[in-house]
Formats: structure tokens, sequence, C-alpha cells
């Protein structure tokens, strides 16, 4: 049952990132990540892993896919203002693409995906041992991050703050 | 998964899902009854005594009129923003836990759809998804005023759905759970949350009010600005639609304030009742006191849309970036320094 729904989902994810690269419409595109990302969190589902399915869902669906629409609805992107690409830039972009298909081929082959990687505990994923494990073998890479993303954070509003020397 | 519990659910759902489409029915008559009263006037009285049958009246006259979609609208996106609105309205009351177990037929049955761990992420999953029903709506209707008020919706949802995660944080704090079922167990009689978390409490509603667009944030429909909003060229159903999620989300809301803060169906002296009543009709009176909490907190949203102007959009950004988010991040560091003092002692 199990198995069966993973291929279902697994199936829909490709065919929506498939959708993303494939819609004329960048706003089609952003809603088709949409359903992709959707699709993530059901796979979290199926792993087990609720907490990480549920942040998935609310920090990439509900806060970072919304500003991304809200850009490109204030851009107002149409045919007439998108550059034109140059043949040169198409044929690196389909080489580029080729060598990465031949890398991902090579590294799946290299992994032996007929033998699963099982988990010792099946919990892992949920909220309370996730935290356990966050706050306590892994608690100075945690700290770490969050102070990379602070830092970022503050970077940001630093950038969009308007220069006070010239008014 | 026996036949059993599919259809113990099913029907669960069925009633819910109906009882929330009633509630928010006639949230629209009591909102314009509230309205009446609170401007002198008596409000709708025509159809039915006491115009009880306004919001039959109100949804027959919605599927009577026209149908138009805009020849320069996205066509499959404009039918979908007011279905995603509704759908984002009604899967929020999945987790909320209407009453304590009750006993039917010799087995007990929870009065809660789903139990999950992660029940009040869910909830703010479902609240931030709620905004692309408006996005989505207002970008297909091809119009200026609608897609401005779709921008503002986003913008705003966005903002206080910081203030009002961080709220949560610091009642997470306490609870050590996300369970909503083990929240509202922990509330037990007169034991609720609102009286260790009075600030979370304020700052939470006042993000509610934000992430319903009710007054006095409901800038994405400033008639005044932007002619009617993000659904501007909706007509007929799908105008009823966004109308009736509006509804919904005021009841759903309402709903999770009363379980977080309010101790959901937990009453003072539930446990001498409990005993009176028996586990059949006890668990009952309890979904009927939770009930009552959501009606007052209904009644709590049409007051202040009836008592205070609209927030100008400068005025709206400072108090949720300004005033709630550093108020959030107070309230979380004082409840960790007081939970840190009383483990110690």
């Amino acid at each position: 049952m199990s198995t069966q729904v993973f291929y279902f989902v697994a199936t829909l994810s490709i065919i929506f990132s498939l959708m993303v690269i494939f819609a004329k419409n960048p706003i089609h595109s952003v809603l088709y990540l949409i359903l992709t990302f959707f699709t993530f969190t059901v796979h979290y589902v199926l792993l087990n892993a609720q907490f990480l399915a549920v942040v998935n869902f609310i920090v990439y669906m509900g806060a970072i896919m919304v500003l991304f629409l809200f850009v490109l609805m204030l851009l107002n992107l149409n045919n007439e203002t998108e550059p034109s690409k140059s043949p040169l830039i198409k044929i690196v972009g389909v080489i580029a693409g080729c060598c990465l298909v031949v890398t991902l081929v090579g590294s799946f082959k290299a992994a032996s995906i007929n033998s699963p990687l099982i988990l010792k505990n099946q919990g892992l994923g949920l909220v309370e041992n996730l935290g356990k494990e966050l706050f306590g073998p892994f608690l100075l890479p945690f700290e770490l991050s969050s102070l990379l993303l602070l830092a970022a954070m503050v970077g940001a509003v630093l950038l969009s703050k308007k220069d006070e020397v010239e008014a | 998964m026996d036949t059993g519990f599919i259809i113990e659910k099913f029907i669960l759902v069925a009633v819910i899902f109906g009882i929330s489409l009633v509630v928010a029915m006639y949230s629209t008559y009591a909102e314009r009854k509230v309205a009446a009263y609170l401007q002198d006037r008596l409000g709708p009285d025509r159809a039915g005594p006491f115009g009880i049958l306004q919001p039959l009246a109100d949804g027959v006259k919605m599927f009577m009129k026209e149908e138009i979609i805009p020849a320069s609208s996205s066509k499959w996106l404009f039918i979908i923003g007011p279905g995603l609105a509704l759908l984002c309205a009604c899967i929020g009351t999945a987790v909320i836990p209407w009453g304590s177990p009750m006993l039917i037929g010799g087995k007990l049955v929870p009065l809660q759809v789903a139990d999950i761990n992660v029940g009040v992420l869910y909830i703010f999953g479902v609240v931030s998804l709620g905004v692309y029903g408006v996005m989505i709506g207002g970008w297909a209707s091809n119009n200026k005023y609608s897609l401005l008020s779709a921008i503002r919706a986003a913008s705003q949802n966005i903002s206080y759905e910081i203030a009002m995660g961080l709220s949560i944080i610091a009642l997470l704090l306490m609870t050590n759970t996300l369970s909503l079922k083990t929240i509202v167990e922990q509330q037990h009689g007169l034991n609720w949350n609102v009286w260790y978390q009075p600030l979370g409490f304020l700052i939470f509603m006042v993000c509610s009010f934000a992430e319903t667009n009710r007054a006095p944030f409901d800038l994405p429909e400033c008639e005044t600005e932007l002619i009617g909003g993000y659904h501007t060229e909706y007509s007929s159903m799908k105008l009823g639609f966004y109308l009736f999620a509006e509804y919904i989300n005021m009841f759903v809301s309402s709903a999770v304030m009363a379980t977080l803060y309010f101790g959901g169906y937990n009453y003072p002296g539930m446990d001498s009742m409990a005993v009176w009543l028996g586990p059949t009709w006890a668990p009952l009176f309890g979904t009927a006191v939770f009930f009552g909490k959501i009606v007052f907190f209904i009644f709590f949203f049409m007051w202040v849309r009836w008592t205070i102007p609209r927030f100008r959009y400068d005025q709206l950004m400072n108090l949720g970036w300004k005033g709630l988010i550093p108020l959030a991040i107070a309230n979380i560091i004082i409840t960790g320094v007081v939970i840190a003092i009383i483990e110690k002692f």
C-alpha cells in the first residue's frame, strides 16, 4: 500500500516539476512549483518525518512561495519585456544539462539503490526525537547555522535600508 | 483500519463540515444583526420571524445570479481561486478536539477527526496556505485593483504569521506538546492557558484578525481604494465562496483561540457534571460549552469590526513588524526565564 502511494506521488512530483520548466507563464510555473512542494510534503509523511513535512508545508509552500508569487505579480512579465536569448546560450544550456544527466546517472549507479537504508529508529522524524537530537549531539552545528541565518537576516535588512546620508 | 473506524470518522467529518457551514451561514445573519444593534438599527427582519431565513434568501440569490468570467482572465485559475479559499478554510477543523471522548454503544468515540502530534503546526500551515485562494483569484482576474488587493493580502499574511508563530512558541514552551488534544486536556477545569499567557493570547488574537482579513485589518477588501478587493471581478457563487470562506475562517480561528487559550471543552465544575450526566452526555455538554466560547469569539470579531475603523497600510505594517514581533519575542524570553526559574527551585 505504502509503496503504491509512493510511486503515485513520485510520478506526480516528476510531472509537476516538468510542468514548472515547461509552463510559459512564470506565475503558472510558480503554482506548479507549489504543487511539487506539496507532493514533497506527502513524501515526508510517508517517511514518517511529520515535523519535516509540516515545516516544509509552512515554510516552503506557505511563506517562500507566497513571496515568489508576490514578486512575480509585481514584475508583470510578458513576452515583450523578456530579453531574447541568443542561440549560443541555448546550446551551452543543452550541453550543461546533458553533463548534469551523465553525472546523476553515474552517481545513481555508484550508489546501490537495491539495498534500501532502513532507519534504526522509526520514530526519528517525530518532533520530540528530532528536538532531542538537535539540542543534544548536534547542538553546536544547530546554533552555528542559526547564527548564520541571523547574520543573513541582518545583512538583508542593511541592504534594503535607504542611505540616510543622501536624504 | 476496520470499516467501523472509517464509518465513525466519516460521520464525524460530515457532522463537523455541516456544523461549520451552518455556523458560517448564520454568522452572516449575526453580523448584520450585531451591526444593526451597534448602529441603532433593526437589521434584516423580513424573511421569516426576526429575519431568521435571511441567510437562505442570500444563498438562493448567490446561486441564481449570472456567472461572469472575464474574457481576459486566466479561466482555470479564476475558478480555482475561490475553491481553494473555501477548502483551506474548511480543512483547519480536522485537528480541533470538539469534545472529550464520548461513550456511544459501549465504545469510546473521540470527538476529534485526527489527533496528529504536530496539530498546532498543522493549523499554522493551513493558515499560511489560506492566502493562495486570495492571491490566485486576485491575479487571475486580470484587474489592477484585484492584483493590488492580492499583493496586500500576501504581504499582510506573511507579516502577521511571524508574530503569530512566535506567540504560539511561548505557549508551547509551557505545554511541552504540539498535540491539540493534549493541550486541551492540560487545561482541566479552569486551569486555562490564558491565565499564564495573557500577552501571548493578545498577540495571537490580533494576528488571527489579520490572518482572517477581518476589520480593522481588512485591507485586501478596501472598498474606498480598491473598488471591492480581490473579488472585484467575481460574481454569483464564486463571490459567495470568498465571502463564505471568510466566515468559516472566523469560525475556525475562534475555535483555535478557544482551544489553545480558553480551555476548549473544559469548564469549572466539569468533574461533578461528568458524574451527574454520565459518559455519553457529559462530553456533549462540554462540546456545547466549547461552542459557547466559539460564539463569544465570533461575536468579538463582529464587535471589533463595527467599532474600530480600518488601519492605513503603513500603520498595519508598523504594528506587525515593530509592535507585535518584538512583543512576542519578549514574551518568549520572559516565559523561558520563568520556566527555568520554576524548574530550578
